[in-house]
């Protein structure tokens, strides 16, 4: 197991230097001269380069490469144009509160989408199958705007019941906090339910299939023993590893949810920074998501090998 | 064990679909497929026509007539700018219909290309480029298609190009599993025999025969390719004003639902809703079919 993990853990060592160099190409090869976007149409073209030469970008782009990653080990992400100041505060606070709303996302997603997989299977094929799959796959396509959208207008609007912003203000109580996050956590639950329901129903009907279940029934165990202590055991390791990796895509669905409830998190911040060709703040916030996506895939990987005990004995693969 | 499910609706649906085309006999016969076909027939229909069907001009504005509540003279309303919603609803199915098909298109095209290759060539091709996938992967779709949009600046030629060069690995990935399981069978041994060359070998014998997975894979990511625009457009970084867009709109009328102006984000909203709902009820038909 320790050489599948060493393994994983150098394949995604490649994948984050590749992330690198997709985020270098598009924050500071694409874009075009920096400090002209800076300065704005109007200024010197001496002004211009000046500010090119104090930014370091007039340098050949191997250098500015390099330059660019060794600061990224030494942990400097970079200066912000926009508030022209080191990025890392700004990341900090704005991941923090994300994982707040990632975390309440999940404790509700988890379970429903759990419980709405199996209920699926259970009925394969079946009017409550069809409805779930349908009604999750298309939640799971709908844009978070839309279904946010929706919240808004009945709860924040309609109703009153709700605030329809995310940000309980400076200092704000833990309950009033919580309570500014329900309405923004309900979108990414939608996004969510229909990845998980569909693992957890593919694991089920799997494990439905299987000649464990049958002898199971054949040795006369009740269905609900059968399912509670044969099929869901089985079939909720899959669903495992995909609740880990989706932590990636409620980070990316961030984007819309913060942008739209006006909450202050990473998804937001690269909103902002891309509005204002904020550009190094926009490239430390999308290599901050790519990292966080890896580390849940790598978590999840790991979960899985250490769960199942076929390969946490026989040596994976 | 690498790419341990990333999209399980997509791997899912791939697994299912091998061997033959589905028949449109079977299709019919399910109330999903019909229903999510006539709502597409609907928005394409407004898409093409959407200017003579429209009641009013989409761009044209009333300034005495601004923000009225939905009424028999505005259906869904009039915006800050007195247009009137119904008709820009109906006139902006076509941004996001045309720019979602052409990019899904695009990466369909390029990926069954590559997935072919990387398939049926392996060795460096192969290894090469699931790396470079894994890394597109190692982000959020949204996430990429927003930072090359605002890199290379917002156009309809740009995003068509950004979501399918995103989607392009994706489905090579998929066929190229597909090609994995078509190397076994005896009728490429056999054409290997008979000389063929090895782009003939791919695109004559082998394509048709994986077409059910670039099929299946093409209308999940006609779906995804639809969320992307439509977020893309919402944060301001796809169609721009004052062109109708459901996206923009929404975006742009955004700020007043506060003051109870619902009927102008609502509806470019529902809109959105109904179409990415009308091409899962197709997908998850088509996959039924192949897999009965």
């Amino acid at each position: 197991m320790a050489t599948y993990i060493l393994k994983r853990l150098g394949l995604a060592l490649i994948t984050l230097w590749l992330l690198s160099v997709i985020v270098f190409v598009a924050c500071q090869v694409l874009p075009g001269d920096p400090g002209r976007a800076i300065l704005g149409p109007l200024a010197a073209q001496s002004a211009v380069q000046s500010l090119d030469h104090q930014l370091g970008v007039d340098r050949p782009l191997v250098t500015q490469y390099t330059s660019w990653v060794s600061g990224l080990l030494h942990g400097d992400m970079g200066t912000s144009t926009q508030f022209r100041a080191p990025v890392e505060p700004y990341i900090q606070a704005a991941l923090v509160n994300s994982l707040k709303l990632a975390a309440l996302a999940f404790v509700i997603v988890v379970p429903l989408g759990i419980v709405g997989g199996v209920i699926a299977a259970l009925n394969y094929g079946r009017a409550a199958d069809r409805v779930i799959s349908v009604a999750g796959l298309s939640a799971t396509t709908v844009p978070e705007f839309v279904s946010g959208i929706v919240v808004i207008i009945i709860f924040g609007v309609a109703l009153k019941v709700l605030p329809v912003s995310a940000s309980a203000g400076a200092g704000a109580s833990a309950p009033s906090q919580f309570e500014h996050l329900i309405l923004p956590a309900i979108p990414l639950v939608l996004v969510l339910f229909g990845y998980i329901a569909r693992m957890a129903r593919a694991g089920t009907i799997e494990a439905l299939n299987s000649d464990y279940a049958r002898t199971a029934t054949l040795k006369g165990l009740k269905r609900t023993v059968v399912i509670r202590r044969h099929i869901l055991r089985n079939s909720l390791l899959p669903t495992i590893t995909v609740i880990a990796t989706q932590t990636g895509y409620l980070i990316g669905g961030l984007v819309i949810v913060e942008t739209l409830f006006n909450y202050q998190g990473i998804g937001n911040l690269i909103f902002k920074a891309a509005e204002s060709k904020d550009f190094p703040m926009l490239a430390a916030g999308v290599l901050t998501i790519g990292i966080v996506y890896m580390l849940a895939t790598l978590i999840a990987d790991v979960l899985y090998t250490v769960l199942n005990p076929r390969l946490r004995l026989g040596g994976a693969e | 064990m690498t790419d341990l499910v990333t999209e399980p609706a997509a791997e899912v649906a791939v697994a299912q679909a091998h061997g033959e085309l589905p028949s449109w006999r079977l299709l019919l016969r399910r109330p999903t497929f019909i229903a999510g076909v006539a709502i597409l027939v609907f928005w394409v229909v407004c898409a093409v026509f959407g200017h003579a069907i429209a009641p009013q001009d989409p761009l044209a504005q009333q300034l005495l007539a601004t923000n009225k509540p939905p009424s028999g003279a505005h259906w869904f309303g009039t915006d800050q700018l007195g247009r009137d919603v119904f008709s820009r609803v109906i006139v902006g199915a076509r941004t996001i219909l045309v720019i979602s098909f052409f990019a899904t298109l695009l990466g369909t095209v390029v990926g069954t290309a590559l997935g072919l290759m990387m398939g049926y060539l392996g060795g460096v091709v192969d290894i090469v480029t699931g790396r470079l996938v894994e890394a597109v992967l190692a982000l959020p779709l949204l996430v990429v298609a927003f930072l090359f949009v605002v890199a290379i600046g917002p156009s309809p030629l740009t995003i068509i190009i950004v979501i399918g060069f995103v989607f392009a690995p994706l489905i090579a990935r998929t066929v190229r599993a597909a090609v994995l399981v078509e190397r076994q069978q005896d009728y490429l041994a056999s054409a290997r025999l008979l000389g063929e060359g090895s782009a003939h070998i791919m695109f004559v014998e082998v394509l048709p025969n994986v077409l059910p997975a670039v099929l299946v894979e093409f209308t999940v990511r006609l779906g995804y390719a639809i969320f992307t625009v439509a977020s893309l457009s919402f944060l301001g970084f796809g169609v721009q004003p004052p062109t109708p867009d459901w996206g923009a709109d929404f975006s742009a009328n955004y700020g007043v639902l506060p003051a109870g102006y619902w009927w102008m984000t609502l509806f470019p909203a529902l809109a959105i809703a109904s179409l990415v709902i009308a091409i899962n009820l197709v997908t998850d038909s088509i996959e039924q079919v192949l897999a009965s």
